[in-house]
């Protein structure tokens, strides 16, 4: 590795910052958030070592670029199709914007009668609100299914608390030294008062596992809805979608408005309405981010029908390892409100022995029990 | 160079020390546990011959214990002879309490204080995202400005900017602005022949096949889908694990031996009867 910053002239060091910020704009649209500031980092990085080695332009970019293991991979490709001299590499082709119709799917049984409605309502009124919150949300017609989305958006999914490391003031709590001393140098040595201190109290993280299979078509958008609800209350939350693969959409969720943010989620998810491995996906979830922590002590959150693909013993085996990492498993199942449910699938029978609370998410009303339910904390769970 | 220190390192992480050092920016390391990213802030102390200033993240670490803190019992003393000895000057007085012989330091201002005379001290931030949200707000002065500012006394300034080396586990996302200040690399397991040297230099006294035969098979393991595939330090206990039981290779002869230090290798006793399963099978293949 030698300095080549001091022979390069100032045109070959103009080209050299041309061709970076190049390589940029192509790891930009791979996906990777190249920075304007990371770029000068790479060109500064560059100048410390040998322009001309191939190796070197490649880890001084790596390590002044990406910013995550995803980044990596996609780099990778951004590298050789940029240096290679090859064109660059297709991007991953953002797939339609899926506006979830509520179409009847096979596995939603309804009664005959309660099918999508022909009337359009023109705005909804409080007795339309009230009727609207006990139907079925695979039913509803597009401009019902309006007025549900902006009642989710309303929803105050904040869980449970948790006793924090940190302190705070307080009037009564175990005298805080700290803060007694600097009164009592301010008041020039003399213990005036005894300045007390309490434990601080913090949210338990929320994570959510929402299942966007063909199963649950006609509620994985409700549901996506209800998760960014909870992820814009409160910062911390994790949203993951589980399909034919694992997505993690906590990134996503980040916009404000709940349809910009389902239109970023809809870009990354891969895998809408496909079949769903539900416990090969929990163990990616648990092995990638999980045990690490992301689970540890929080309440989880399962929206998924329970129709499991695969081995359903697997299912059950992740779920006892979620049970074990988190603090609370709520699992959600659409199904759950049809009248005359039993959870009969395999998938469901595994998983239930792990889950504190099985409870329905059909209609709105149901959501908001469950945002309730989070709330209040644990509680007529069903795990020993 | 971080050879002389017993740490082998791919082109990828001797780049990454290199501008670290040269662009005087953190070194933000990521990767599975056990890969060797503490250790790579040991060899670079080791290597510029400073010392390690070593924090430790936890979720509550807040200033007084990450930055500096005021030696309170001290400052009554003074308080108190200067009254015996019947100083009524209020505002020297005060200015004498807030002196920086007061100040206690703590790991990130005794490494900003460490540095001097070309000598650079060595950082490790470990487990950041260990710590909340809160304390990377500290975090970010220090790494970017080198500087720690005390109300009551002014900023503190690096002499000579510390190197400094930040770990994270990922079981949080650590915050952009964070991570834009730092280079960013990522730790992979290293190969096979990498391995058998990094075992036969962190213990010499192992036989290359001993070496071998563990660096295979913690390969083997890492591709078995483990709940915790093994590291190189898991590596290394276990050699040293079966050096202990007198082990000199990995022959059918010591298979009980190997089984039975398995606690050394993996950590979970699903993983470990996952692994005695195969381990006869693995031994053989290696």
């Amino acid at each position: 590795m030698t300095t080549a910053a001091g022979t390069a002239s100032a045109g070959a060091a103009d080209e050299l910052t041309r061709t970076l910020v190049g390589f940029a704009r192509v790891l930009r649209a791979a996906g990777v958030p190249a920075s304007p500031d990371r770029v000068h980092q790479t060109v500064t990085a560059v100048g410390h070592l040998d322009v001309c080695r191939r190796d070197d332009v490649y880890w001084a970019g790596r390590l002044t670029l990406c910013a995550g293991p995803d980044d990596l991979d996609r780099y990778d490709r951004a590298f050789t199709a940029y240096f290679g001299g090859l064109t660059a590499p297709p991007l991953r082709t953002v797939p339609p914007v899926q506006v979830l119709r509520p179409v009847a799917v096979p596995g939603t049984e309804r009664p005959a009668g309660e099918g999508p409605d022909a009337e359009e309502l023109p705005a909804a009124t409080a007795s339309e609100v009230e009727v609207l919150r006990h139907r079925d949300l695979a039913g509803l017609s597009p401009s019902e299914r309006e007025v549900v989305r902006r009642l989710i958006a309303l929803l105050d999914p904040v869980g449970e608390t948790r006793v924090s490391r940190r302190h705070r003031p307080a009037y009564r709590g175990t005298v805080d030294p700290g803060r007694t001393v600097r009164t009592m140098l301010r008041r020039g040595g003399e213990p005036v008062r005894l300045e007390r201190r309490a434990r601080r109290v913090r949210p338990r993280r929320l994570v959510l596992l929402v299942d966007v299979s063909g199963s649950m078509q006609p509620y994985a958008d409700p549901y996506l809805r209800f998760a960014h609800a909870a992820a814009r209350r409160r910062p911390g939350t994790e949203v993951f979608t589980i399909g034919t693969r694992l997505t993690r959409i906590t990134r996503e969720m980040r916009s404000r408005d709940p349809s910009t943010a389902l239109l970023a989620v809809s870009a990354a998810v891969p895998d809408w309405s496909g079949g769903t491995r539900l416990g090969e996906l929990l163990k990616a979830f648990l092995d990638r981010w999980g045990q690490r922590g992301v689970a540890r002590g929080a309440v989880v959150v399962v929206a998924s029908d329970g129709w499991e693909r695969g081995d359903a013993t697997q299912l059950g085996d992740q779920m006892t390892r979620l049970a074990r990492l988190a603090h609370r498993v709520v699992w959600v199942n659409p199904h759950r409100g049809t009248p005359g449910y039993a959870p009969m699938t395999a998938g469901m029978q595994a998983a239930l022995p792990s889950v504190d609370d099985f409870v329905d998410g059909h209609t709105y009303d149901a959501l908001q029990r469950l945002a309730a339910l989070l709330a209040a904390g644990r509680g007529g769970g069903r795990r020993a | 160079m971080l050879e002389q220190q017993d740490y082998l390192a791919d082109t990828g992480l001797a780049t990454a020390a290199f501008l670290a050092l040269r662009m005087q920016r953190p070194l933000f390391c990521e990767g599975d546990a056990g890969v060797g990213k503490t250790a790579l802030a040991t060899a670079l102390a080791g290597m510029l011959g400073t010392p390690l200033i070593r924090l430790q993240c936890y979720e509550g670490l807040d200033a007084a214990q990450a930055l500096y803190d005021w030696d309170f019992p001290r400052q009554l003393l003074h308080l108190r002879a200067a009254e015996a000895a019947g100083t009524v000057d209020a505002d020297r007085l005060e200015q004498e309490i807030y002196d920086r012989r007061f100040l206690v330091a703590r790991p990130l201002l005794q490494a900003l204080e460490a540095g001097s005379g070309g000598r650079r001290a060595v950082l490790l931030v470990d487990e950041v995202d260990r710590a909340d949200d809160e304390f990377e707000a500290f975090l970010l002065e220090v790494l970017s400005d080198w500087t720690i500012s005390v109300p009551e006394l002014g900023t503190i300034r690096a002499e000579v900017p510390p190197v400094v080396v930040v770990t994270s586990n990922r079981t949080r996302e650590v915050h952009d602005a964070l991570k834009r200040r730092c280079l960013y690399h990522w730790l992979p397991h290293p190969d096979v022949e990498r391995e058998v040297a990094i075992i036969r230099r962190r213990l010499p006294e192992a036989s290359e096949a001993l070496a071998t035969s563990v660096a295979r098979i913690a390969a083997l393991a890492r591709g078995e889908d483990l709940l915790k595939p093994p590291g190189v330090a898991e590596s290394l206990d276990w050699t040293e694990a079966l050096l202990a039981l007198g082990a000199r290779s990995l022959g059918p002869a010591e298979l009980d031996r190997a089984a039975a230090s398995l606690g050394a290798f993996v950590k979970y006793r699903e993983d470990q009867d996952r692994v005695a399963e195969r381990l006869a099978e693995w031994a053989a293949a290696g």
